[in-house]
């Protein structure tokens, strides 16, 4: 209230530094709760739907249905699911080493490929026809190759993590002021020196976007990898929901997809104001 | 360059120590330096000798080379041809002050500084140049006078025995000007590095250097020497006298520029 109150009165030619920079963030926390709005109306409607008949819960469930259904897989063991806090930690197994070997794999190759001609004419014409392949077209591939273990979800998943973090960040590293190039000549920096100090932080921006990029897409392929023959994980959840036509099941599943990837994205949202907190004086002037 | 007692046999003589602290060999000498960029010849079997501790302002019209010789000096050149020794280590200040935006004032200034004490030497050069309260600035927030300011610390801390000026303070306004070339001066008489400040601006040079070089078609064409105390008047009869001169140097340049 007292805030408000006294971003009301007009300071004409007298607004501190503080009081400016303050404004806009606390508009932004605002700004975060009206964004819960929309989602609270459609469940709203859903369950009113629900309620009134218009819509059968065979085929859509009520939220409050998913909502007892959720506690239900949560606090029992059943045959049929596990728990659902186990299935989570599974996928999220799944998605991480997935990740971790997809990232590492990408950010390894847009140095080599960023740095020198050579290793772009060696890294990135693969790079580019992978990047054509339609993913999901590998799965039986891959279960050939693999089996149908945990091996093929994981490549799947590092595959599809790999492409567009390797394909920002190497533009992002030709993307490099060369001047900077030029400074930590001047400055006798070592090859190292100028990987970390220079190139790398100058790549930055880029790789986050494909961050953000990269994670999305291995969600999606962690989804379509588990309802391949997994025998526990999320995915395995709705595969046995469909068998048993329990609808609400695949609906607390999917949700949970979903809200594990709003975590993530959050995640990568904390690490951009960190990592480019230099950027904000120009944002902010 | 620091006068410093040792014992009377030193054990082991540094051999990369002796020849920068030689009181007399001169900062950079280059000899026959030429430059091409396909039919166009830029530098012309150009000859130049900076002093140790000498104050040298290039003047040049746009195109006449400056850029490019002083990208030579400063090593960043693979292709020049010639004889180009520098004694001692070559700093740097870009005319766009070229802070990595990434890295806060102090960070920019230490940065590739190889000496434990890094940290409080890149402090006292930003506190010797002002800018004690930006220590943990972003480049982005600096002005330009202040981000020229984190410029020259970052190229002082590294005790050059040259240091290359790129018309450093060409994009700032006037009143900034003046405040910088008082700091030039006073940064170069408490450490006296050879300067080569590379410039336009014919006042610029007269009121810093020991000494004005002009450059047209790739060689230096003119040089004066500006044997008087600092601070300058702008009035006095024989500065008056040096500018008409150094503008008419330039002048014919842009006659002769036309052929």
């Amino acid at each position: 209230m007292s805030l408000s109150n006294t971003r009301t009165i007009p300071l004409p030619g007298r607004i501190s530094r503080t009081e400016s920079s303050a404004s806009p963030r606390a508009e932004r926390r605002g700004g975060r709760w009206y964004r819960l709005l929309s989602p609270l109306v459609v469940l709203l409607v859903w369950q009113l739907a629900s309620t009134a008949g218009v819509i059968s819960a065979q085929k859509l469930p009520p939220p409050t249905q998913v909502w007892h259904t959720a506690v239900q897989l949560i606090t029992t063991n059943s045959a049929a699911y596990g728990t659902l806090q186990h299935a989570m930690l599974i996928s999220l197994e799944r998605i991480a080493i997935g990740f971790a070997l997809g990232a590492t794999a990408a950010l390894g190759l847009a140095i080599v490929a960023g740095l020198s001609r050579f290793g772009e004419n060696a890294v990135d014409p693969l790079m580019q026809m992978i990047r054509t392949l339609p993913l999901f077209g590998l799965i039986p591939v891959f279960i050939v190759w693999f089996g149908i273990g945990e091996l093929p979800k994981v490549l799947l998943i590092a595959l599809a993590a790999a492409i567009p973090l390797y394909l920002n960040t190497f533009s992002g590293i030709r993307g490099v002021d060369g001047r900077l190039g030029e400074l930590g000549r001047t400055l006798g920096l070592s090859r190292g020196e100028m990987l970390r100090h220079i190139i790398l932080p100058g790549a930055l921006p880029e790789t986050l976007v494909g961050l953000r990029q990269s994670l999305g897409l291995a969600w999606l392929s962690l989804v379509v990898a588990e309802q391949l023959n997994a025998n526990a994980g999320l995915g395995y959840i709705i595969n046995q929901a469909t068998q048993f036509l329990q609808n609400d099941v695949i609906f607390v599943a999917l949700l949970v997809y979903t809200l594990l990837g709003l975590l993530t994205d959050w995640l990568v949202r904390v690490l951009e104001r960190r990592a480019l907190a230099w950027r904000r004086g120009l944002l902010a002037s | 360059m620091a006068s410093r007692l040792v014992g009377f046999v030193a054990p082991h003589p540094a051999p990369d120590a002796v020849a920068p602290e030689q009181p007399n060999a001169p900062a950079a000498r280059l000899r026959r330096v030429s430059r091409s960029f396909g039919q166009r010849r830029v530098l012309d079997r150009l000859e130049l000798e900076i002093g140790a501790g000498e104050f040298v302002a290039m003047l040049g019209r746009s195109g006449s080379g400056k850029s490019t010789l002083l990208r030579a000096i400063a090593g960043l050149d693979d292709e020049v041809e010639g004889e180009l020794e520098v004694s001692g280590t070559v700093a740097v200040a870009f005319q766009d002050a070229r802070l990595v935006p990434w890295k806060r004032a102090l960070e920019n200034v230490r940065l590739g500084l190889r000496r434990p004490d890094a940290a409080a030497v890149a402090r006292a050069a930003l506190e010797e140049v002002g800018l004690s309260d930006h220590l943990d600035a972003w480049p982005l927030t600096l002005s330009g006078g202040e981000a020229q300011r984190v410029s020259l610390a970052r190229a002082l801390v590294r005790e050059p025995a040259l240091m290359l000026l790129d018309e450093p303070f060409g994009a700032l306004d006037a009143l900034t000007r003046i405040a910088m070339h008082d700091l030039v001066l006073g940064l170069w008489q408490r450490h006296r590095p050879a300067v080569l400040f590379v410039t336009h601006d014919v006042d610029e040079a007269l009121s810093l250097a020991d000494r004005a070089v002009v450059l047209s078609a790739g060689r230096i064409r003119h040089q004066a020497r500006i044997d008087l105390h600092r601070p300058r008047e702008r009035e006095n009869p024989e500065l008056v006298e040096l500018r008409l001169r150094l503008l008419q140097e330039l002048d014919i340049d842009t006659k002769g520029a036309t052929t």
